[in-house]
């Protein structure tokens, strides 16, 4: 195989080793929390040989919760960068361009409005997350698109779609009953019908993301370039985001506004897996993502056991400064890659 | 072939060339020459379809290019734009999405692209540059990756903008060997070029803009005697022979 000489042998060792990562947080997820139990005692109740209040806690909160933090973590890992690579743009992530936001606010109107459709919520929250990325998109053509630019438009946009969220709690209270840790992005309290729906979504749009790698790589030549290739541009930039969308709406709508790992998960896999394949990268921020998420996930709620800090908190702590050290060597001009 | 006939080009509002009549012949090298802003970049955009003609007839193969889907076209006709953006790739995974026109969904890259990407980098003279990435390269070995990338398209018509720009001497040389030698092939090269010299050395025709039209296409001797690239870039230009054919020297009018 000629591409085995491609990658380097580091390269080739990212995959797996981020894979195991992912299962060892997971495992470690599903025995640690306010009652810690032995992996004997997990492998018991998952296979359905366990009893009592172990294996009641292991199949109705650990393993929903653990499967939410998997999923939310490579679902939004994945959107972050398919909208880092499509945009150009290093700053952008779900978080920050106002796609979860977005999500948010259909999220909520949607429980707000038709509370007994919970099937709903992710195709609610993708419109709004797509709602975003192009209102987004609209204001940095408009304004010539710095990335910059890109980041301050989201932040209005995002601001409004957070009013809005308010707004429909306000006159909804119970809206979002069982969202605890909505606004900052939590996963205690799931429930594996809640985490379905958003599943099968998911699992269909990092299908398509995957299966467009190929068009991603030559998309990142730049426009030009990737037109002269045969490639429709601007139509493929649209669905693209709109895979985007739809991971991270399906992310919010049982997770809520969990920040940062949209941002943080890409910038760590170019780092491991390199830029050469989007595949690989995709695939690399997936199991990256998943691993963050649930490793936060894990932090917030033994740090201060028996008191547990939602997953979102611990993630803000970490990607707010991360963020700020992104930005800082984006004024230093020494923004790596697609600058 | 790609040809045009009647071209206007330009954008939405502002039309930069009219009428422009012209013909990337296979087996040849055509150099379009002219002042700054005078629409060279404008014209070799326009003829691929990379911007929308604003009137006149584009030809591929004597079919309107529209005919052809984005990918056909891309199977027939390369193009190396001026602005060259360096990802963080390695040079062959650069070269190798030159084969993506011959791919279809989901894309995979057979032996054959492999194929095709090892005969292109070493036409370019890249091969030792394969596995290094492409923000490290110098200008120069950026420039080979490019032009391996044009040449793993394999198309039968090349257009490139300003390939020598940026670039020192021995590697200008080279690069306008490399494209003597695709015409030699049998494929059809045009060419942005700003060092007239160099372009009327090695060119078969020369196509001259300016003041918004094609002021003259032909041989570099026609072109030479009938004074008008001269004219257009407000130059005097004058030959002497050397061992290898004319050598063409370019200097500022006298004052009258």
């Amino acid at each position: 195989m000629k591409d085995s000489r491609i990658s380097s042998t580091r390269t080739k060792y990212v995959l797996p080793a981020l894979g195991a990562l992912a299962g060892l947080s997971a495992l470690l997820s599903l025995c640690l929390g306010a009652v810690s139990l032995a992996p004997g005692e997990v492998l018991g109740a998952l296979l359905g040989t366990g009893s009592g209040p172990a294996a009641q806690i292991v199949l109705y909160a650990r393993v929903p919760r653990t499967c939410g933090c998997l999923l939310a973590g490579a679902s939004l890992a994945m959107s972050g960068t398919v909208i880092q690579g499509v945009l150009g743009n290093p700053l952008a992530a779900p978080n920050v361009i106002g796609v979860n936001a977005g999500a948010g606010l259909c999220t909520a109107l949607c429980a707000a409005l038709w509370p007994a459709w919970t099937a709903a919520l992710p195709f609610a929250a993708f419109l709004g997350a797509l709602g975003g990325v192009l209102l987004v998109l609209a204001i940095g053509a408009r304004t010539g698109a710095s990335k910059m630019t890109l980041v301050l438009a989201g932040v209005a946009v995002s601001g409004m779609f957070s009013a809005g969220i308010d707004a429909v709690l306000a006159f909804f209270p119970d809206a979002l009953n069982g969202y605890t840790d909505f606004r900052v992005g939590g996963v205690a309290n799931l429930s594996m019908s809640r985490v379905a729906p958003a599943f099968w979504v998911i699992l269909a749009a990092s299908f398509l993301a995957l299966s467009l790698a190929g068009e991603m790589d030559v998309l990142l030549l730049g426009e030009e370039a990737a037109r002269s290739l045969g490639l429709p541009a601007r139509r493929l930039r649209l669905v693209l985001l709109a895979l985007a969308a739809a991971l991270a709406g399906a992310a919010v709508s049982f997770a809520g506004l969990l920040g940062f790992v949209g941002l943080i998960a890409p910038h760590m896999a170019r780092r491991l897996a390199g830029e050469d394949s989007s595949a690989r990268l995709l695939l690399a921020a997936a199991l990256g993502g998943a691993a963050l998420l649930t490793l936060c996930d894990i932090l917030a709620r033994t740090l201060f056991a028996p008191y547990e800090l939602p997953a979102g908190v611990a993630l803000s702590l970490l990607g707010g400064p991360f963020f700020l050290w992104l930005l800082l060597r984006q004024r230093r001009g020494g923004g790596r890659g697609h600058a | 072939m790609l040809e045009v006939r009647n071209l206007a080009a330009g954008y939405p509002g502002r039309t930069v060339l009219e009428g422009v009549t012209l013909a990337v012949r296979p087996g040849r090298v055509l150099a379009l020459l002219g002042p700054n802003g005078c629409g060279k970049s404008t014209l070799l955009r326009t003829m691929p379809g990379l911007l929308p003609p604003l009137g006149g007839e584009i030809l591929l193969d004597g079919r309107p290019l529209g005919d052809y889907s984005p990918r056909q076209a891309a199977q027939r006709v390369a193009y190396l734009p001026q602005s060259r953006t360096a990802p963080s790739i390695t040079a062959r995974r650069m070269v190798l999405h030159g084969r993506f026109p011959y791919l279809s969904y989901p894309r995979r890259y057979r032996r054959e692209d492999h194929d095709a990407v090892d005969r292109a980098l070493a036409a370019a003279d890249a091969l030792d540059l394969e596995d290094r990435p492409l923000p490290e390269l110098s200008g120069g070995q950026r420039q080979k990756v490019y032009l391996a990338m044009a040449l793993a398209q394999e198309t039968e018509t090349v257009l490139m903008d300003e390939p020598t720009t940026y670039l020192d001497i021995r590697h200008q040389l080279e690069t306008l060997a490399l494209v003597r030698r695709l015409a030699a092939e049998g494929r059809g090269v045009a060419l942005v070029l700003h060092d007239l010299c160099l372009a009327l050395a090695s060119a078969d025709d020369v196509a001259v803009l300016g003041e918004g039209r094609l002021l003259a296409l032909g041989g570099p001797e026609e072109i030479y005697q009938g004074g008008i690239l001269a004219r257009a870039m407000g130059i005097s230009l004058e030959r002497t022979a050397g061992p290898e054919g004319w050598r063409y020297a370019c200097r500022l009018p006298e004052e009258e």
